[in-house]
This record gives structure tokens, sequence and C-alpha cells, in this order.
């Protein structure tokens, strides 16, 4: 029984971000495990606490993502795994899920894949489903609980949170899921966790080995650069009065001759 | 250009953001045609209304087995009829389900796809898109580079839609499943539906509570307000950890993004990851107690008071303007 998460570092989203004229975007240095994933690790480090499951941490990039493959490992993931070279740089979400899906294939014996519900820097869950498509198996979003889990008879049954309520679905495994803050509590890294991954040994699988040729990894999207938000015109106007009936008057008026409403 | 929408309906019932995509899709279409794409079950009514809203066709898949949204289902109709009629442009709302569909039929077909955009435009042919990204504090400007299908999926309520003409018509076409009931791996078992809420992604307004309202019952007067202006409820996540109003409604950056006209922000002080759901508001008006929060630099309206006395003056005077 093998479940995957796949994980990758994000921008903290404390920085601050800014623009130059040529249209770069920088944000400090300081990266995270995208905080979603956090999710991801803990619902497979539970499974692992509840089945006979290895508990494999992937991530699809350059070696500062390697920071989040450590958090996995930290947290008590069996095995770390980076998928890159040359030919990913640049790489969009199809390109990102054809590695994701070849690598995910070559250990081969995989049920469950689990990502966070979307990367909090590109703000996309895109690869998440794209992976799945690559897969050729099911994927089920935003998932806030797993209610059943059977390895054998390979079935799941999740609650997904899905616009209109809380959907129940049993799927087939393999399968990809996504998930979302209502699932767990996050486990954090622990001393003797930490002191571990730091010793690690996390190999590293590029295109070749994986069977991927520059084509397969072709991008179809670019991002062409990058712009400040418009600037929202003037300052805050504060609404004073003698009493919070007289600055609720003042206020409702105003937003109606705006026509806010 | 001919240009696919897909139109998302949930028990027959089409949904806003659909029609949005569908007034983008006359603009980039050009001379082109736009085609509804209607899947669901006893959607005669939504096919109907698709060219009241600007389709110039319909391609319909009426079928038990796509009753409800199912990943596997959708995404091989879609495949299948993008690969059979080879649209240059398919379109949907950056709803949760839009999102997947499109992602899944993109990957299925080696496509383009930009994601929850909030501008759209063709340069050359070719899509250009513009999306927050990194927590919504910068723009990212993203270009379809590939031949072939282009997909994106719009940010609800960043495009407007058309007027609805009841005089439009246009053929309607049905088309049958691509999978079997057998061939789908994922069966519903149940849906426990949130009834008689207005959905956060689209609504007008939107009155939301933070760590200010103190408790459960604190949610009581921000709800009230909300109600008058028949707006839908929002929290910071310091309320939905707190376990004071459920997940659903949280707003930022681990919950939903929204684009309302009015926001209003009740006892939340504005941190970057709250900000991240809501910036895009067209008027955020805030109500804190410390007139030195943060959330009072993004807004054009703020009230420094106790959100207990301001919320329900305000539920008030709304009341009285309305019925007068
Ligand atoms: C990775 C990550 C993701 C996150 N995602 C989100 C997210 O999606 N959404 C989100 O909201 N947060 C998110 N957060 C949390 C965020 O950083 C803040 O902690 C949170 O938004 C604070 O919520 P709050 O404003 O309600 O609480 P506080 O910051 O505690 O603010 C409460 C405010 O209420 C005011 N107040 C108190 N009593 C009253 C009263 N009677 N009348 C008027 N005003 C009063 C106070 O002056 C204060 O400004 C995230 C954090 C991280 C690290
Ligand atoms: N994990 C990922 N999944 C999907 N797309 C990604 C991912 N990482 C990066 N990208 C895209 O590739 C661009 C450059 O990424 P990076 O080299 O990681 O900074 C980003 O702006 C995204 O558009």
């Amino acid at each position: 029984m093998h479940v995957v998460v796949i994980t990758k570092s994000v921008p903290d989203t404390e920085a601050t971000v800014t623009v130059d004229g040529s249209g770069n975007v920088s944000w400090g240095d300081k990266l995270v495990i995208n905080p979603w994933d956090e999710y991801a690790i803990t619902e497979a480090i539970l499974l692992k606490g509840a089945h006979n499951v290895t508990a494999t941490i992937m991530t699809i990039g350059p070696d500062e993502h390697k920071e989040a493959l450590k958090h996995g490992l930290a947290i008590g993931c069996d095995q770390a795994i980076q998928v890159w070279d040359a030919a990913l740089e640049g790489h969009d979400s199809l390109a990102y899920a054809t590695a994701a899906a070849a690598a995910i294939n070559k250990l081969g014996d995989v049920d469950l894949v689990i990502f966070g519900k979307e990367l909090s820097d590109i703000a996309s869950d895109i690869h998440v489903f794209q992976t799945a498509r690559k897969l050729g198996w099911t994927a089920l979003g935003s998932v806030a609980k797993i209610d059943a889990i059977d390895f054998g008879a390979k079935t799941i049954q999740v609650q997904r949170l899905v616009e209109q309520g809380i959907q129940v679905v049993t799927s087939q495994l393999p399968a990809v899921i996504s998930v979302i803050k209502d699932i767990n509590e996050p486990k954090y890294p622990t001393f003797i966790g930490i002191r571990k991954a730091a010793k690690a040994d996390m190999p590293l699988w590029d295109s070749a080995e994986l069977g991927l040729s520059a084509d397969d990894l072709a991008a179809p999207v670019k991002v062409t650069g990058y712009r400040e938000l418009p600037k929202r015109e003037g300052a805050v106007q504060m609404i004073d009065g003698a009493s919070a009936a007289e600055q609720a008057a003042t206020l409702a008026d105003k937003l109606l001759e705006e026509k806010v409403l | 250009m001919n240009v696919f929408v897909w139109v998302e309906q949930h028990s027959g019932a089409p949904l806003s953001s659909a029609w949005e995509a569908v007034g983008l899709a006359r603009q980039l279409a050009g001379d082109g045609t736009v085609t509804a794409v209607v899947l669901g079950h006893n959607v005669n009514d939504a096919a109907q209304t698709a060219i009241h809203q600007g389709a110039d066709t319909v391609l319909k898949a009426d079928d038990t087995t796509l009753e409800h949204y199912r990943f596997e289902s959708y995404v091989a109709l879609l495949t299948q009829l993008v690969d059979e009629h080879k649209p240059d442009i398919v379109l949907a709302g950056a709803t949760a389900a839009g999102r997947e569909l499109l992602a899944g039929a993109a990957a299925d077909l080696n496509a383009g796809l930009l994601n929850d955009v909030t501008d759209l435009s063709l340069e050359g042919g070719r899509l250009q898109a513009v999306r927050p990204v990194l927590g919504g504090k910068v723009l990212s400007v993203e270009a379809v580079v590939s031949d072939g299908p282009q997909f994106a999926t719009l940010r609800n309520r960043a495009f407007p839609a058309l007027e609805s003409d009841t005089g439009r018509s246009g053929d309607i076409t049905d088309v049958a499943p691509a999978l079997a009931e057998d061939a789908i791996r994922t069966k519903i078992d149940s849906i426990a539906e949130t009834t008689g809420q207005v959905s956060l992604t689209d609504a007008n307004v939107i009155v939301a509570g933070g760590r200010g309202v103190g408790g459960p019952e604190g949610f009581a007067p921000v709800k009230e307000l909300a109600e008058v202006l028949g707006g839908a409820l929002g929290a910071s996540r310091a309320a939905v950890d707190a376990g004071w109003i459920p997940y659903e409604h949280q707003v930022g950056q681990t919950g939903k993004v929204v684009s309302p006209d009015l926001y209003i922000a009740a006892g939340i002080s504005g941190a970057i990851q709250h900000q991240a759901g809501m910036r895009t508001a067209k008027v955020i008006v805030a109500i804190n107690k410390d007139g030195e929060a943060p959330i009072f630099k993004i807004a054009q309206y703020g009230i420094v008071g106790d959100l207990f006395e301001v919320l329900p003056a305000l539920t008030e005077a709304f009341r009285q303007r309305f019925n007068s």
C-alpha cells in the first residue's frame, strides 16, 4: 500500500512582493512549504498510522523545493523523491503533471496520490487534475474527510466540499485527491524528525530516467511578465458621527448614492 | 474564432458564471460561432437559456449518467467534443468544477489553459490573460504559446453577462455521453446541500465577521445585515478556526476568493491572507474598533467602533431606506 504526496516550496505569504520595470517579480528569499500541502502530508501520515502504508513525498522542481521534501520526511514520510532537470525549467502545469504522472508510474504500486488543494503562489489547482488525467485515474477535489479507505478492495469514500454543500462519493483506487483545511489538524516536524530528514538521501529523477522527451514536456502556457496591482483610488474615508446610528446613516446614504447597492 | 462555453448547471439551474463566460465568448468570437456545451439531466431549459444569453448553438448531452458533475464522465465528454468540433477557444467559469473540467480536457488534448483569469484578450490569435498570483499581491500576465484549442476559466464576476434576449434562436444538437455508467469509477452517495444561502463567489454583497465577533453568537448581527442586503456571509480564518462558523464561509488565501460589489468586514484585522481573498471587491467597508487595523488601508469607507453597535445600526439604516 503506497500513498504519494506531491509538494513544492512557495514564497512565504507574509513576504513583500515587488515588480521591477521589466516585469520581473521578487519576494525575498524565504520559501515555505505550500501551506495546503501540510494537510496532504498529515493525511498521508494518518493513513500510515491506520494501515500498512508506505508514504512517499515527491516534488517536481529545482533544489529549493527540497525544503518541502525535508518537511515531509521530518513529519514521518518514508522516502522523498525530487523530479527535476533543465527540460522542466519554465514549465507550466501540463509539463508538471506529465512529469508527476511519469514519476508515479515509475514507483509502480501507488494506490493514492494526495495534493494540497492548490499552490498558493500561482493560485492554481490545474496540476492536480492534469496529473490525474495523465495517469488515467479519477480525481476527487476538495476532500474534507476520508470516510473510509479499503486498500484491499481498492475503494475510497470521501466527503467533498462542493459549491452546493457536502458531497459524499465512493471511488475506486488508484485515485488522485486534493485536500482542504477541514481534513485534519496539521502535524509539525519534531526535533528528531528534522535531524533524520537532514541526513536522508533524496534521489533525483530526471526526464531521461522517466522516459520523457523534450516534446513530452513542452509547455503550452508561458508567463510573460508580472504587473503591480492597480492602485486603489484615494485613502480610506472615515465615517465619523456622534453615535453608531449617525455613522450608519451616513454610510448607508453614501453607499446608496454611489449605487454600490 | 469559434468558441465553446461549458454551461455549469445544478439541478437544471445554470450558474451566472456561465453567462459571464458566454458574454466574453461573444466578444472573442467576432464573426465566429459561440457554442454552449450543456451537460446534465433534464437540461432543455438550460440549453434554451444559453441561446438567449448569447450562444449561437448548443451541444446538449442529456443523460442520467451526467445528472451531477463527475470528473471522469464530464472530462471524457468535453475532450471528445473539442476533439470532434475543433473550437479555437474553450471557456468556463472558474468554479471548482469549471477549473477541474477544463484542466482535465486540456491535459487530454495537451492544450494550454489559463486559469481563473480576471482579464482575457486575443493577441495574434492567441489568448493572453491577467490573473492575480502570490496571494493576490501581483498580477501575472500569461499567454498560450501552443497551437490547437486554447482553454481559459474566468474568475466569477470579473466579466459581464449579456442581457437576456428571448428573441434569439439557435440549433440545439443532442450528443451522447462518452462513458457508460459501468465505466465511471466514481459514484455519488449523497449531497447535503447548504440550502437557502447565497453563494459567496456569486454574491454582489458579502458581510464578513472575524475574531472580533467574539463567538458563534457574535455572527448574529453579521448575518442580519447580510440578510437585509441580500448578501452572503463571510468569515476570517480566525473565526473559522475557532469553530464559530463552518469553513465554507472562509474568505482568503486558504478559503474562497471573492469579488463582490460591496464587502463589509467587521471585526477583521485585514491580514494579508484575508486580503488575498477579497482585495478585488469593488467597495470595501471596514468596521473595527482599532483605527490602526490594516483593513483600513484597503477600505474605501471605515468606521472605528464596536461592531455590536455599528452592525445593528447599519441593518436598521438599510431597513428604513429599503422600506421607504
Ligand atoms: C498560510 C496561511 C493561510 C491563511 N489563510 C487565511 C484565509 O484564507 N483567510 C483568513 O481570513 N485568514 C487566513 N490566515 C490567517 C490570517 O493570517 C489572520 O490570522 C486572520 O485573518 C485573522 O483573522 P481576524 O482578522 O478575524 O482576527 P484578528 O487579526 O485577531 O483581528 C480581529 C479584529 O477584530 C477587531 N475587533 C475586536 N473586537 C471588536 C469589536 N467588538 N468591534 C469591532 N472590531 C473588533 C480587532 O481590533 C481586530 O482588528 C492564514 C494564515 C496563514 C499563515
Ligand atoms: N508546481 C507547479 N505546478 C504548476 N505550475 C508551476 C509549478 N511551479 C511553477 N509553475 C509555473 O512555472 C512558473 C515558473 O515557476 P518556478 O520556476 O517554480 O518559479 C510559475 O510562475 C508557474 O506558472
